[in-house]
């Protein structure tokens, strides 16, 4: 016992030792440090990142923010999955954003984030990102950084291959990645082949204000849509789409969609479809989606239901699609910056595949082609090649590019990152990643005008890189430096859910747009209250409205008498102060959904059903001052046939 | 370093000096009848109580903020107090009352107490001020520690809210 003791107190004093003299070492060899890894991802305290990075939630349905290169977690925006942190899909506001067609869906898959762009450049004024599961795309301020409007894209299953968007934000895409019955109708699923349609919808988007509208859809042959990228630059005007399972089979995909050793990139002149389009062309099909759009100055949601969709029939306009034959289920799709290459990334294959637009123009001008598949032409593999990259990988996903003529891409069996060059496709670097590494991205790296620097892999598998925390950790990401030749791994940071892909931008083009606060002037809420004397409670039957204001540290009104079981009561409360970074919170015992979280100047109403009698207290639940334990207040309810008159108070005022 | 770090720290300071000494008994709750009257009686004695010595009174103090020097005219420029009472109503009295003090201070009679450069760098920098501000520092533990929050006023709506507490 007294040895052991001994041996710690010797363990102790010689780990002091060592922590001291680290620091020391820190201290006095600075210079050494200016090359250090730490250094390249430290950013001092008060300090600010250069780059945001927003990353898909994957299974939390949501987006999340990251800072470059500290690998920071600033905020998780709630786009498709309730959030209870700040009441969003439970606040009566709010609970329209999740309507669907299937009535309120409270969860997706959230996989590819994209930044709207000006002229091929990121202009940071909006990110767009898919919910797969129960088909939609959302639209999320750059501003204010919430979600402003979700679409439902019906005939859709799996809307895997979108949400990327044109080079002037003309259309954000959607496409299948399974097929279904075009229009649902209940049949044998063995007669998948030939009776199954694969949607892709563009989705118009308002130049002003981003509002979305389904402008028509493809229908395609059965196929499964994996992935996909809009043309670039001289390609602006063609959208490209990765497919797998061209086997039309509908059991055991793993085997039996990979019989093929080559299946497609569908080539889609958008442009010329849109004419098509705007010509009359297209038969309107009925159908039912919703569209919800979240309106900042009501800080309201609101649902509404399409009843139809226009949909286009590929064989009524010849000339507007190609197939490109690409080994060997690929998924990434992706189109270099200058729009002449297509990269397609068999995940079966160990090379890429670079196709060449203008090999492709080529072809289609002298009608080369190589068989057709459901009226659809297909080119010549080897009249469309422009070359590929011999890697010696396996299971090839998704490329990016940093504006330098180099691609990165992303091999997920083999874990690891290959640089190579647009051109000569040869093999530059490559570094291990750990582990099974999905989706890559550069900031503006999968646009015309890629910011480079900084590299950021996205690994499914996390294992022995932190701390355990039971049988599952967070996923991981991992930032590398590309600004020399060798990439270097710099960071691992977890990322929150499945992390599918993520779009990264220079913190200059969002920050000084970013939101401070709502204007309580400019608070057009039905049921905003814009001075505490106008606070108030009122009895619509059993229904019974509280209007209520916030501030530090109080809530107007605190006291309230005369609610009664089996009402059904609002808290409409508005926050007043007008300061950046004062949200309130409200939580009510008993509430069957979440709290509120009020950004200043915003009204939120949360729905709460008294069930007991008794006085029940209320709080707010973000620290907000030295009294913010005191920010609380009281509400008596009154048995059912109780005569007690309704009333409110602060303070006996 | 943020308002709500400074307010810690002037809580802990408040429980130590105080020792939450002054709260009022809360041991009450049995009839409700009852208690309606028992906290009528514990209202009026908080009242009493809070009638206290009034703090630093300096007017030569400008304050700290973008405010150097205010003119005010001879008579009240009317129309101008009416749109400082509009923005009075919606941005401060959730805490000011011009009748008594409330969460914060009264604002009647200010410009005996304070300069009118002081009164709206008040209002155009709290922060700054209860950080370093002798006046505004000992306001902020007078009342509670509750912080004079930020309103984002313009200039302008800070001239118009000084325009109408002289007519107070």
């Amino acid at each position: 016992m007294r040895t052991s003791f001994k041996f710690l107190i010797l363990i102790l004093s010689t780990s002091f030792l060592f922590v001291s003299c680290g620091n020391k070492g820190n201290n006095s060899n600075k210079s050494a440090l200016n090359s250090s890894k730490a250094e390249k991802v430290y950013v001092a305290p008060g300090e600010h990142d250069s780059h945001y990075a927003f990353i898909s939630g994957g299974y939390s349905g949501n987006l999340t923010v990251y800072g470059l290169p500290s690998g920071r977690m600033f905020k998780e925006i709630p786009v498709f999955s309730q959030f209870p942190t700040t009441g969003y899909g439970y606040s009566e506001e709010t609970k329209p954003m999740l309507n669907t067609s299937f009535g309120q869906i409270p969860w997706d898959d959230s996989h590819h984030p994209d930044i709207s762009q000006t002229n091929g450049v990121l202009d940071g004024r909006w990110i767009f990102i898919n919910g797969n599961n129960t088909p939609r795309i959302a639209r999320i301020s750059l501003t204010t950084f919430e979600t402003e409007e979700i679409i439902e894209v019906p005939n859709s299953a799996g809307n895997h291959s979108s949400s990327f968007i044109t080079e002037n934000t003309e259309y954000v895409v959607a496409g299948t990645r399974f097929s279904v019955p075009v229009p649902q109708v209940d049949v044998p699923i063995n007669e998948y082949k030939g009776n199954f349609k694969g949607a892709l919808s563009f989705i118009k988007v308002d130049k002003e204000t981003g509002r979305m509208g389904i402008k028509f859809q493809i229908l395609m042959p059965g196929f499964n849509y994996d992935l996909s990228h809009p043309g670039r630059d001289k390609s602006h005007g063609w959208f490209f789409f990765t497919t797998y399972n061209t086997e039309e089979a509908s059991t055991l995909l793993e085997v039996n969609a990979s019989q093929n050793d080559k299946d497609f990139i569908a080539a889609i002149n958008w442009k010329k479809i849109e004419e098509y389009v705007d010509n009359g062309g297209g038969t309107k099909m009925p159908t039912n989606y919703a569209h919800n759009v979240y309106d900042e100055h009501t800080h309201t949601a609101t649902s509404t239901m399409v009843k139809e969709v226009l949909t286009v029939n590929p064989a009524d306009i010849p000339g507007a699609i190609y197939f490109l034959p690409t080994p060997k289920s690929p998924h990434g799709c992706d189109v270099d910056p200058t729009g002449e290459y297509i990269i397609g990334n068999g995940k079966l294959s160990a090379d890429l595949t670079i196709h060449s637009f203008s090999k492709m123009l080529e072809a289609i001008e002298n009608k080369k082609f190589d068989g057709e598949a459901y009226g659809i032409p297909i080119l010549n593999y080897e009249d469309v090649l422009a070359g590929s990259v011999k890697s010696g990988g396996l299971g090839p996903l998704h490329t990016e590019f940093d504006g330098l003529g180099n691609a990165y891409t992303t091999f997920f069996i083999s874990s690891e990152v290959v640089k190579w060059k647009i051109g000569t496709w040869e093999v530059i670097d490559r570094k291990p990643t750990y582990y099974s590494v999905g989706h890559l991205t550069i900031p503006g790296g999968n646009s015309r005008k890629p910011f480079g620097k900084y590299m950021f892999a996205m690994n499914k598998i996390t294992k022995d890189r932190y701390l355990p925390t039971g049988p599952e950790l967070e996923h991981s990401a991992q930032l590398y430096d590309i600004s020399g030749d060798k990439m270097e791994l710099l960071l691992d940071f977890p990322t929150h859910g499945e992390p599918h892909y993520a779009a990264a931008i220079p913190a200059d083009i969002i920050k000084n747009n970013s939101k401070k606060f709502y204007r309580l002037d400019e608070n057009k809420h039905p049921y905003a209250i814009t001075s505490p004397a106008d606070a108030k409670v009122v009895r619509e039957g059993k229904d019974v409205h509280i209007y209520m204001s916030m501030i530090r540290s109080h809530f107007t009104p605190d006291n309230i008498e005369g609610v009664k079981v089996g009402d059904k009561v609002y808290f409409h409360i508005t926050n007043h102060e007008q300061d950046f970074d004062v949200p309130h919170g409200f939580a009510m015992i008993g509430a069957n959904n979440s709290e509120l979280l009020i950004m200043p100047g915003q009204t939120k109403t949360l729905t709460w059903y008294p069930k007991k009698v008794g006085v029940w207290p209320f709080y707010c639940t973000d620290f907000c001052s030295a009294l913010h334990q005191e920010m609380q207040g009281y509400i008596r309810v009154s048995p059912k046939n109780s005569d007690i008159k309704l009333s409110w108070s602060l303070d006996g005022e | 370093m943020r308002l709500q770090n400074v307010l810690m720290i002037m809580l802990i300071t408040l429980f130590v000096s105080c020792g939450g000494g002054e709260k009022k008994d809360t041991s009450n709750n049995k009839k409700p009848a009852k208690k309606a009257a028992v906290k009528k009686t514990v209202t009026k004695t908080v009242a009493t109580k809070k009638v206290k010595e009034e703090g630093i009174v300096d007017l030569n103090n400008k304050g700290i903020g973008p405010i150097k020097s205010v003119e005010l005219t001879e008579t009240i420029d009317k129309a101008m107090a009416d749109k400082g009472a509009k923005v009075f109503k919606s941005k401060c009295s959730a805490c000011h009352r011009t009748n008594r003090k409330f969460i914060g201070p009264n604002p009647t009679g200010i410009l005996k107490r304070r300069s009118p450069e002081w009164v709206m760098n008040m209002i155009l920098n709290p922060d700054e001020m209860v950080k370093n501000d002798p006046i505004a520092k000992e306001l902020l533990m007078k009342f509670n520690g509750s912080p004079m929050a930020n309103q984002n006023l313009s200039k302008e709506e800070a001239r118009q809210v000084l325009e109408f507490f002289r007519t107070l």
